[in-house]
């Protein structure tokens, strides 16, 4: 177990090591959640007049949003490291030493999920530099952080699977840019769930972006509904470990197609 | 290394058909005595990467078994890892980190540490002339650096068996001779076993002390480099001609060059004919004229020693250029030369 634990530490080290050797690669992951907070927050400003938001600026409102749309965004381009680390040979390499198998996938895992709550810690940060206001304090930001590894770890996983299966970057790009702006915008990102159209809220009832928004944004306001909060979370977290499992089986069938 | 111990690696009856009803094993044998090198000799697709895949427990096979420093690859593939060292054709080395970092992730990964980890590290960065470059990200090094440091990674645990894939494939020719030199001062390692894979015939010629030939997922012949050449009696005489010799040319020639003395085997493929003679020079002269005769004009006759070209056309029924079409210059130099 515990050769277990330190073979995961090896590879979500050599993932890290990646990520902390490009830092071109790191800034500009930032520099899209820049803009969103920065560049939205000042157009639609005023919006939070309508009501429904629950803070008092539209900024408070739009943090976790982005937060959470950065998980997504970053997240969902995993299989293009793991197609690669495939085609490059890596892959085999490790798996025709006695690393365990479990520990090849995890590290994986946990170094998107590492990376999604830097850069989540990051765009709080950015926000309260803004003027942001969190009255749920530090305890509010660690679930917004939570949901938001929860979230990324899904379809971190979704894209391992997918990259994998199709073993083609293209797909992997074309699904992408499919899913990134409906996903975003049938949720509650940048608007009050009151005053989005009545279809568009039931729809976003059932996207797991808004379940991290949800449970982010009210853990992190002055009166939290914990209820709600532990209800998304847990959702997530099933649906995290769903995803996993599914990317362990599509690792095996790759296994069995080599 | 007694001559009583067991096979390094002994494969029985491999079989391995990919989806699309492609099969890449059609009942492949292989047996590896320990300390040797052995080559496995065959053209791209013909079965040796499947082979060395489900040798390094990477594939599982249809059917079949095969045991690796005595441990089976299907029920004991974490003890067949423990005793493997896999230099695949790319072994894909973490390009963003440096030479060291991957040695020392590759070894971690065996379960060594510290002192003896960090020793056997810079003892391979020596033997492979890398410690200059073992602090530079490995985006940086040339084709052969790459090539070293992936051997080196095989080597890090000091395995029993080395599986060598295609090693100078696509290497420029002063990188695969360095190549060549560093097998040579292995397969010197006291007790390592190596498995080669290539489609150079030199390659094979030059390092292995036994060969396999493969065509189409098995093994057509095996034996030494010089038991192989000298199965073929006398001297090859390889004559081409201006133009493609039709079916019945083929019958024709065949007839007309089979009766002339100190002539054994006549083969016709194309324009190239292939004739196995006693004395190939004093057979020359004979032939040409035979070939007058029979109305055909050639472009160029030579004669050489057996070659292991030679030794795959008479035993795979097409020449090796032809099952290879990519085939790099000079690997398939006649090994003697023309005399």
């Amino acid at each position: 177990m515990s050769t277990a634990i330190s073979q995961t530490w090896y590879m979500t080290r050599r993932h890290l090591m990646v990520f902390a050797r490009q830092p071109a690669y790191a800034i500009i992951t930032l520099i899209q959640p820049v803009i969103w907070l920065f560049l939205f927050g000042s157009l639609f400003k005023k919006v939070v007049e309508l009501g429904g938001f629950g803070t008092t600026t539209y900024l408070d409102y739009l943090v976790p949003g982005v937060v959470v749309m950065s998980a997504l965004s970053s997240n969902m381009w995993a299989g293009m490291g793991t197609l690669e680390e495939m085609q490059r040979g890596t892959l085999n390499r490790f798996l025709t030493t006695p690393v365990s198998r479990a520990a090849l996938m995890n590290g994986n895992v946990v170094n998107n999920g590492l990376v999604t709550a830097l850069q989540s810690v990051i765009i709080v940060l950015l926000g309260l530099l803004g003027g942001a206001d969190y009255p749920g304090g530090v305890g509010g930001v660690a679930v917004l952080v939570l949901a938001s590894v929860l979230l990324g770890t899904v379809f971190g996983a979704l894209s391992n699977a997918l990259g994998m299966l199709v073993r083609e970057r293209e797909s992997i790009i074309g699904i992408n840019t499919f899913l990134l702006l409906p996903l975003t915008f049938l949720s509650s990102a940048f608007m009050a769930p009151s005053q989005m159209p009545s279809w568009m809220r039931h729809v976003a009832d059932f996207n797991p972006l808004d379940w991290a928004m949800v449970a982010g944004r009210s853990a992190m306001s002055a009166d939290t509904d914990w209820g709600a909060v532990g209800g998304r979370t847990a959702a997530l977290l099933v649906l995290a470990v769903a995803a996993v499992w599914l990317s362990i089986r599509t690792f095996r069938s790759y296994q069995r197609s080599v | 290394m007694s001559a009583t111990r067991a096979p390094a690696v002994e494969a029985r009856q491999l079989v391995k058909t990919y989806p699309g009803d492609v099969t890449a094993l059609n009942g492949m044998d292989v047996t590896v005595e320990p300390g040797t090198v052995f080559g496995l000799l065959g053209p791209n697709g013909a079965g040796k990467s499947t082979t060395v895949k489900i040798l390094t427990t990477l594939a599982r096979p249809d059917s079949g078994s095969a045991t690796v420093a005595g441990h089976d690859v299907l029920r004991q593939p974490d003890r067949v890892r423990h005793a493997i060292g896999v230099v695949a054709q790319s072994s894909g080395a973490d390009p963003v980190a440096t030479g060291r970092e991957n040695l020392q992730l590759q070894g971690r990964l065996y379960g060594l540490r510290g002192a003896p980890l960090a020793r056997r590290v810079e003892e391979l960065l020596e033997r492979f002339g890398l410690t200059d470059a073992a602090s530079r990200p490995v985006k940086g090094y040339s084709g052969g650096m790459r090539r070293r440091l992936d051997v080196a990674l095989g080597l890090v645990h000091r395995p029993e068996v080395l599986f060598l894939d295609e090693p100078t494939t696509g290497l420029d020719p002063e990188a695969r001779t360095a190549m060549w030199d560093e097998i040579a001062r292995l397969a010197g390692d006291e007790g390592l076993t190596i498995l080669l894979t290539t489609h150079y015939l030199e390659e094979a010629d030059r390092l292995a002390e036994r060969i396999a030939i493969v065509d189409r997922g098995r093994i057509v012949v095996e034996g030494t480099p010089d038991a192989l050449k000298g199965e073929l009696r006398g001297d090859a005489v390889h004559v081409e001609l201006r133009e493609p010799a039709g079916e019945a040319g083929r019958t024709l020639l065949t007839g007309a060059l089979g009766v002339l003395s100190g002539v054994h085997e006549v083969l016709i493929d194309g324009r190239r004919i292939s004739v196995r003679a006693d004395d190939g020079a004093a057979a020359m002269p004979g032939l040409l004229a035979a070939l007058e005769r029979a109305g055909v004009t050639v472009a160029s006759a030579t004669v050489a020693r057996p070659s292991l070209d030679d030794v795959y056309l008479r035993h795979a029924g097409r020449r090796y250029a032809e099952a290879e079409a990519d085939s790099a210059a000079g690997a398939l130099t006649l090994a003697g030369g023309v005399r």
